[in-house]
C-alpha cells in the first residue's frame, strides 16, 4: 500500500497524457481553469477542512496573488518565475494578517470577519484607480517564458504548468497532513481546548494554516494573471469564494483528493450542462443545502468528519454557552 | 442656513432613511440569532425578494385596473410583500435549517449560504438579470426645509419603520407568542418543558423577521426606484453589521445599530467619499467582531470555548 503522497503522481499521471490525444484547445483551456480551481480548493481545504475555520473571503487571496504579479510585472518588469513566489509570499502575509483574528473570534463570527476582509480587498482594488486601474483592471500582463520558450495563447503549456503545480502542492499537502503540523491542525478542529491543553500551540498552528492556504491562493492568482493577461476586480467576488467553498464541501471537507474532485465536478459541470448554464448557481445552492443535510462529509469525506458534522443526539442543541 | 449645516442635515436625513431600512433587516437577523444562534445568511435575500414581491403587487394592481385610491394601493403592496415573505421565511426554515438543528454552526451557515444562492438565482430566472424599474406609486412630493429636501417617500420610510418597531416591541413584550420567543431565546429546553412549542416559536420568529425584511425591501425599492437580484447581499451584510453593532440577540440593539450604521454611512458618503462608504461599513464590521463582538447592548458572547 502506497502512502497518500506517493499516490499523487500515479493518479495525476493520466492527466498529463490528455493533451497528446485531445488537441481541442477549448477542452484544454477548460481543464487548465479546473486545475486553477483545484489549487484554490486544496488551499481553502487547509483552513476550512483540516483546521475547521470557515473562510468566506478566500477569493481575496487569489486576487492579492494576481495583482501582486501583475503590478510587479508591469512596474518592475519582473518575469513570471520571480513573480510566482512573490505572489505567494505577499498573499501569505495577508493570510497571517487575517489569521490573527482567529485567535479571538471563532466559528461563524470568524466566517463573517473573513467575508468582510474579502469585500474590503475587492472594493479597494476597484477604487484604487491609480494603482490597479480601477474597474477596468490591469492589462498587458506578461505571459511566462520557459528557457526561451514563450507561452502564447495556446493553453497546452499552461495546462502542464498548472498540472505540475497541482501535483507538487498535493504532494506537499499530503506530507504536511502526515506530519506534526497536520495532526495539530486536525486536533484544533476536533477540540481546540483539549488540543491546547495537550500543548498544541493553537495560535501558531492556526497562523500556519492561514499562511499555507493563502500562499497556495497567491500562486493560483499569479498563474491566473499570467494566463488571462488581463485582470479586473470582478473576477474575485464573493461568488468565487463561495464557489470554491462549494467545491471543498462537495468533495469532502478535509480530504485533499476531495478538493480536487469537487473542483473537477463543479468546474466542468456548467460546460457539460451547456443548456442549463443559467441554472448553474441555482444548482450550486441546492447542492450546498442537500449536502449539508444528507452527506455533510462530502463525496470522499472521512468517517471522522462525518461523525463531527452530524447533529448530536444527546447533546443540547445550544451547548453550554 | 449655512451650507455646512445644510449638508450636515441632508446627510443626516439620508443616513436616517437608509438606517431605518438596515434596522428593519437587522431585526430579523437578531431575532433568529437570539433563538437559534444561526446567522441566517439568506435573510438579505428575503429583503430582496420583498422588493420583487412589491413590484409584482404593483403589476397585479395595474393589470386589474381597479380604481383603488393611492393609500389602498400602498396598503395592498405592503401586505402582499410582507405576507409573501413571511411564507417564504417559514419555507426556508423548514427546508434549509430545521433538518440541521443541533448540527455544528458551520454546517448550518453553509446551508444558509446555499439558500441565499437559491433565492438570488430563482429571482434572476423569474425576473431576468437586468435591473427592474420600480414604478412610482407615491406622488413625487418634496418639501424644501430651507435647503434640506425631504421627499414623501423618505417621510414614509421614517414613519413606517418607526411604527413597525413600536409594534414589534409591543408584540414581543405583551403577546403570548412574544413571551414564548423570549423564553426560547433564554433557554429552549426549559421553555419546552414549560409547554412552549419550540418549533412554533421558531416558525413565528422567521415569519416576523422575514415580514420586516420584506417591508425594508419594499421601502428600499420605492426609495431608489429600481431593483436588482443581488441587492440583498450587500444590504444583508450591512444589516448584519448593524445587528452586531447593537449587540446580536438584542431587539432594541438592532434598531439603534441600524440607524447608527445608516447615519455613519451617510456621513462617510457626504464628507469622505461615496466610493469608499462600503469599505468603511465592512471595516466597522471587522473591527466590531474583533474588539467588541458583544456590541453596544449585547450580552451574548459569540462563542465560548
Amino acid at each position: 500500500m502506497l502512502s497518500s503522497s506517493r499516490k499523487v503522481p500515479l493518479i495525476l499521471a493520466p492527466f498529463a497524457l490528455i493533451p497528446l490525444f485531445d488537441k481541442n484547445t477549448y477542452h484544454l483551456d477548460l481543464l487548465t481553469n479546473v486545475g486553477i480551481y483545484a489549487l484554490l480548493a486544496m488551499g481553502l481545504n487547509v483552513v476550512v477542512g483540516l483546521t475547521g475555520l470557515l473562510n468566506l473571503g478566500y477569493a481575496a487571496f487569489f486576487a492579492i496573488g494576481a495583482y501582486s504579479y501583475a503590478l510587479a510585472n508591469l512596474h518592475w518588469h519582473w518575469p513570471f518565475w520571480l513573480g510566482l513566489p512573490f505572489a505567494g509570499v505577499v498573499s501569505m502575509l495577508f493570510g497571517f494578517l487575517i489569521g490573527i483574528p482567529s485567535i479571538r473570534v471563532r466559528g461563524d463570527y470568524l466566517a463573517i470577519t473573513t467575508l468582510g476582509f474579502g469585500e474590503i480587498v475587492r472594493i479597494s482594488f476597484n477604487n484604487l484607480d491609480a494603482w490597479t486601474g480601477g474597474p477596468n483592471g490591469l492589462l498587458g500582463i506578461a505571459r511566462p517564458k520557459f528557457f526561451g520558450y514563450a507561452f502564447s495563447v495556446n493553453p497546452t503549456p499552461y495546462y502542464y504548468l498548472v498540472l505540475l503545480l497541482l501535483a507538487s502542492t498535493a504532494f506537499l499537502l499530503f506530507r504536511m497532513c502526515n506530519s506534526k503540523i497536520g495532526r495539530a491542525l486536525v486536533a484544533i478542529r476536533e477540540d481546540e481546548l483539549a488540543a491546547s491543553c495537550m500543548g498544541v500551540p493553537a495560535l501558531h498552528v492556526k497562523l500556519v494554516a492561514f499562511g499555507v492556504s493563502s500562499f497556495i491562493a497567491g500562486l493560483a492568482g499569479c498563474v491566473f494573471a499570467a494566463k488571462q493577461t488581463i485582470i479586473t476586480p470582478d473576477s474575485f467576488d464573493f461568488v468565487l469564494s463561495v464557489l470554491i467553498l462549494a467545491m471543498v464541501v462537495l468533495g469532502g471537507l478535509g480530504n485533499i483528493w476531495g478538493a480536487m474532485l469537487g473542483a473537477l465536478v463543479l468546474g466542468t459541470l456548467p460546460e457539460l450542462l451547456r443548456g442549463f448554464a443559467v441554472y448553474r448557481m441555482l444548482i450550486f445552492g441546492v447542492i450546498m443545502i442537500l449536502m449539508m443535510i444528507f452527506r455533510p462529509q462530502g463525496i470522499l469525506g472521512s468517517q471522522i468528519i462525518r461523525r463531527e458534522l452530524r447533529p448530536k443526539e444527546k447533546e443540547a442543541p445550544h451547548g453550554s454557552s | 442656513m449655512s451650507p455646512q449645516l445644510q449638508l450636515f442635515l441632508q446627510q443626516l436625513l439620508n443616513g436616517l432613511t437608509i438606517g431605518m431600512i438596515y434596522a428593519l433587516i437587522a431585526l430579523g437577523y437578531t431575532m433568529v440569532y437570539g433563538i437559534l444562534q444561526l446567522i441566517n445568511f439568506a435573510h438579505g435575500d428575503v429583503f430582496m425578494v420583498g422588493g420583487y414581491l412589491a413590484l409584482t403587487a404593483i403589476g397585479i394592481v395595474a393589470a386589474l385596473g381597479t380604481g383603488l385610491p393611492v393609500w389602498g394601493v400602498i396598503l395592498f403592496v405592503f401586505l402582499f410583500s410582507m405576507s409573501g415573505a413571511a411564507l417564504l421565511g417559514v419555507g426556508i426554515e423548514r427546508f434549509a435549517y430545521r433538518p440541521l438543528r443541533g448540527s455544528p454552526r458551520l454546517t448550518a451557515l453553509i446551508s444558509a449560504i446555499g439558500m441565499s444562492f437559491v433565492l438570488q438565482n430563482t429571482v434572476m430566472l423569474l425576473y431576468g438579470s437586468k435591473e427592474q424599474i420600480m414604478p412610482d406609486i407615491l406622488p413625487q412630493w418634496q418639501i424644501d426645509l430651507s435647503g434640506v429636501t425631504v421627499s414623501l417617500i423618505q417621510g414614509m420610510i421614517l414613519v413606517t419603520a418607526v411604527s413597525l418597531m413600536i409594534f414589534l416591541n409591543l408584540f414581543v413584550k405583551k403577546t403570548s407568542t412574544g413571551r414564548a420567543m423570549r423564553a426560547v431565546a433564554e433557554n429552549p429546553e426549559a421553555a419546552s418543558l414549560m409547554g412552549v412549542s419550540v418549533d412554533r416559536v421558531i416558525r413565528s420568529t422567521f415569519m416576523v423577521g422575514s415580514g420586516l425584511a420584506a417591508m425594508g425591501g419594499t421601502l428600499f425599492a420605492m426609495n431608489y426606484g429600481s431593483l436588482n437580484f443581488h441587492d440583498g447581499y450587500l444590504a444583508g451584510i450591512k444589516a448584519f453589521t448593524a445587528a452586531v453593532f447593537g449587540g446580536i440577540g438584542s431587539i432594541p440593539g438592532a434598531m439603534i445599530g441600524g440607524i447608527l450604521l445608516g447615519v455613519f454611512e451617510g456621513f462617510c458618503a457626504g464628507y469622505i467619499s461615496s466610493e469608499w462608504k462600503d469599505v468603511f461599513a465592512f471595516g466597522l464590521l471587522v473591527a466590531l467582531l474583533l474588539f467588541r463582538p458583544s456590541g453596544i447592548f449585547g450580552d451574548n458572547v459569540p462563542e465560548k470555548v
